[in-house]
């Protein structure tokens, strides 16, 4: 029978797993523990909805929703002093909620203090940009459009970020091969030399350890040259080694050790 | 009307034969003074620039990915092609966020010889972000002379590790190894060298009538401007905010060390190159600092979590247990606890982050990687607008933006 493998995850997996482990889990907190944030807390559940809040890890993390973003990273700048947006991305669990966690990591300078908004957004919906509020969101949500394929609106100028614009597919999904996929093997070959080019060419290889060793193009034959594109796969020419100096030439001289030196420092 | 064939493509969105008398300029992505691979698209009014588009992404290599699909100790290595001119300080931001999340302390000697890493990288950071942004505005002496003392903090750093370039000297849990017998006083001497040789380069650059021309008053940041692009590092100080994680927010060691945040008000290139200097001062009196705290500490090197971290070599080698341990770590790697964690660390270049999420299986299910220069390529939409073309070359330089880690 073949080996079972999920489609909607095709990365790495553990390759063993014992029944019994039970994995331990970051300790959370409560935010009582913490004088500043719980007051921020206070001011904050006044005008929003928390669905959960804790502390992780010395940061408050408020799970919220996605509909009241903008007014909240409104409200965090301008009344919480939480004035730096330092990071901001997705993470996939298109496979065990159909849809994106989406996270916003705050710094206040004032404070020093970290907060981290975190909220749920469906496979199909999109969220509000907050490029008017922090900049540093602009190429922010273009990268995470670009490797997860979160959709945002209102962006000013929405276009991936890092992979080519007509690349297809975002790569930081689970569902992404971690070779790349079948179009990005022809990707290079249909944007250089056309479609028409992939049966002389082949699929890009993939595989960075890959060796052909009838290859007179790329690789050097150490010890063993033949002129370059010479056709070595029926016949391999015998080429004896032998070193330069054995033939008294003017350039190169024997090394004789007793008459070298080793430097006690650098000069 | 563009006419695209093979050799030259459709380039969208942009006109290059336009009525309204811009130019566009197509810098980039091969040009000397991207410092990578950094493509700009300019329109010229003149000299003057009016809008500015950078484009990434020719260095992706897909570190984020990378991580999901390698066991924690696996990606540590991968850590050093992110920020390549201070490897350390990437190795250290992984580690410590590891370590946050197994909920584990290095002992204090390694996390001394760490710092000493850390600061040996600043330097030799700084000292390269000095040569290159002097050449690409004319002082071709500055790159020989920076690049020779880089070349001895480089040499020092070899003796600890091996490695010149991509160290991966830190360890989840501490570090692989103690300092040769002679680094000290080796690491001492290049202080001393490098503290005058500092004093030189000042007498070259500081009051030098072109440097100035050419770094005062352009590419202000206001500090309105820093906090909303995220800027961090040099270029958040270099607009009056006094803000430096390893003070404010300290981590390892760095609470029990004494040292001066400098920052400048001019918010232009120049504040920042003079910030850069000082702080080369203050990354050698922490090192200084350092070499004491060194020799009272104890020989421990790696922390005792047997759930995550090998045994030492000679227990793995005399204890049973712990050879099957390790067997079970290098094979199927750690399981950290579940949960996420951001740590953030003073790197070089800025705030360096590490956003993990763990589901309780060897690899990491998300690994968010917050690159300073990431933020900072971004302003260049904005901060280049107005300037003059010459200036493009000055603030790129001065940014001191890395592709390794913006593309990552």
């Amino acid at each position: 029978m073949r080996k079972y493998t999920p489609k909607d995850n095709v990365q790495r997996q553990a390759p063993f797993s014992d029944r019994f482990f039970v994995s331990p889990s970051v300790p959370r907190f409560d935010i009582s523990n913490d004088e500043i944030f719980s007051k921020d807390y206070e001011s904050f559940t006044k005008a929003f909805k928390v669905k959960d809040a804790y502390i992780e890890h010395t940061h408050l993390v408020l799970n919220v929703d996605k509909n009241d973003i903008v007014e909240i990273m409104n409200f965090l700048s301008k009344e919480l002093e939480y004035d730096m947006l330092i990071e901001m991305s997705a993470i996939d669990y298109l496979a065990a909620k159909d849809g994106y966690e989406l996270f916003y990591e705050m710094l206040s300078l004032s404070k020093h203090k970290r907060l981290r908004i975190k909220c749920f957004l469906n496979k199909d919906d999109a969220v509000e940009s907050i490029t008017s509020i922090f900049d540093s969101a602009n190429w922010s949500e273009r990268e995470m459009y670009d490797m997860l394929g979160v959709k945002v609106l209102n962006h000013p100028n929405m276009k991936r970020l890092i992979m080519p614009d007509d690349w297809y597919d975002h790569p930081l999904r689970k569902t992404y091969p971690l070779q790349g996929d079948e179009a990005a093997s022809w990707y290079e070959v249909d944007k250089i030399f056309g479609k028409e080019a992939r049966d002389v060419i082949g699929p890009e290889q993939r595989d960075p350890a890959a060796i052909d060793r009838y290859d007179t193009e790329r690789f050097a034959r150490l010890g063993h040259e033949v002129p370059y594109q010479t056709d070595i796969r029926e016949f391999e020419p015998i080429t004896p080694i032998s070193y330069q100096e054995e033939d008294s030439s003017k350039i190169m001289k024997k090394l004789k050790p007793e008459e070298s030196v080793v430097l006690k420092r650098r000069r | 009307m563009q006419q695209p064939n093979r050799l030259k493509p459709f380039f969208e969105n942009i006109n290059f034969e336009r009525e309204d008398n811009t130019m566009m300029v197509n810098f980039g992505p091969q040009h000397p003074s991207a410092h990578g691979q950094l493509r700009l698209i300019l329109e010229l009014q003149g000299e003057e620039v009016v809008k500015s588009r950078p484009m990434i992404g020719y260095l992706h290599r897909g570190m984020e990915k990378m991580a999901e699909n390698m066991i924690y100790n696996e990606f540590l290595p991968t850590t050093d092609r992110m920020d390549y001119i201070a490897a350390t300080s990437n190795n250290y931001g992984y580690a410590l966020a590891i370590e946050k999340l197994l909920g584990i302390e290095a002992p204090r000697r390694a996390e001394i010889i760490r710092t000493m890493l850390l600061e040996l990288n600043r330097i030799t950071s700084h000292l390269f972000w000095l040569a290159t942004h002097a050449l690409d505005v004319g002082a071709m002496s500055m790159f020989l002379y920076c690049f020779r003392e880089r070349e001895y903090a480089m040499d020092l750093i070899e003796d600890y590790c091996g490695a010149r370039l991509t160290h991966s000297a830190v360890r989840i849990g501490g570090v692989p190894l103690d300092l040769p017998s002679n680094w000290i006083a080796d690491c001492l001497s290049f202080l001393e060298i490098l503290e005058t040789e500092i004093k030189k380069y000042e007498g070259l650059l500081t009051e030098n009538r072109i440097w100035k021309m050419r770094l005062e008053n352009v590419g202000i940041i206001t500090p309105k401007m820093a906090k909303s692009w995220g800027c961090s590092g040099i270029a958040l100080r270099g607009s009056g905010i006094k803000w430096d994680l390893r003070k404010e927010m300290p981590y390892g060691i760095y609470d029990e060390l004494d040292f001066d945040v400098p920052i400048s008000h001019t918010c232009d290139s120049y504040g920042r190159y003079k910030i850069c200097i000082e702080e080369m001062y203050q990354s050698s009196k922490i090192l200084k600092q350092l070499m004491p705290m060194y020799k009272k500490s104890d020989s421990q090197l790696m922390a005792h979590a047997p759930n995550y971290i090998s045994a030492p070599k000679e227990q793995i080698m005399t204890q049973n247990y712990s050879l099957m341990q390790h067997f079970v770590l290098v094979t199927q790697g750690m399981r950290p606890p579940v949960g996420e964690v951001y740590v953030a660390t003073e790197s070089p270049k800025g705030e360096l982050g590490y956003f993990v999420v763990s589901d309780g299986s060897p690899y990491a299910y998300r690994m968010k990687i917050r690159a300073p220069s990431f933020q900072h390529t971004a302003l260049l939409e904005e901060i280049l607008v107005g300037l003059q073309l010459a200036d493009v070359v000055t603030l790129i330089g001065n940014l001191n933006i890395v592709f390794g880690e913006i593309d990552r």
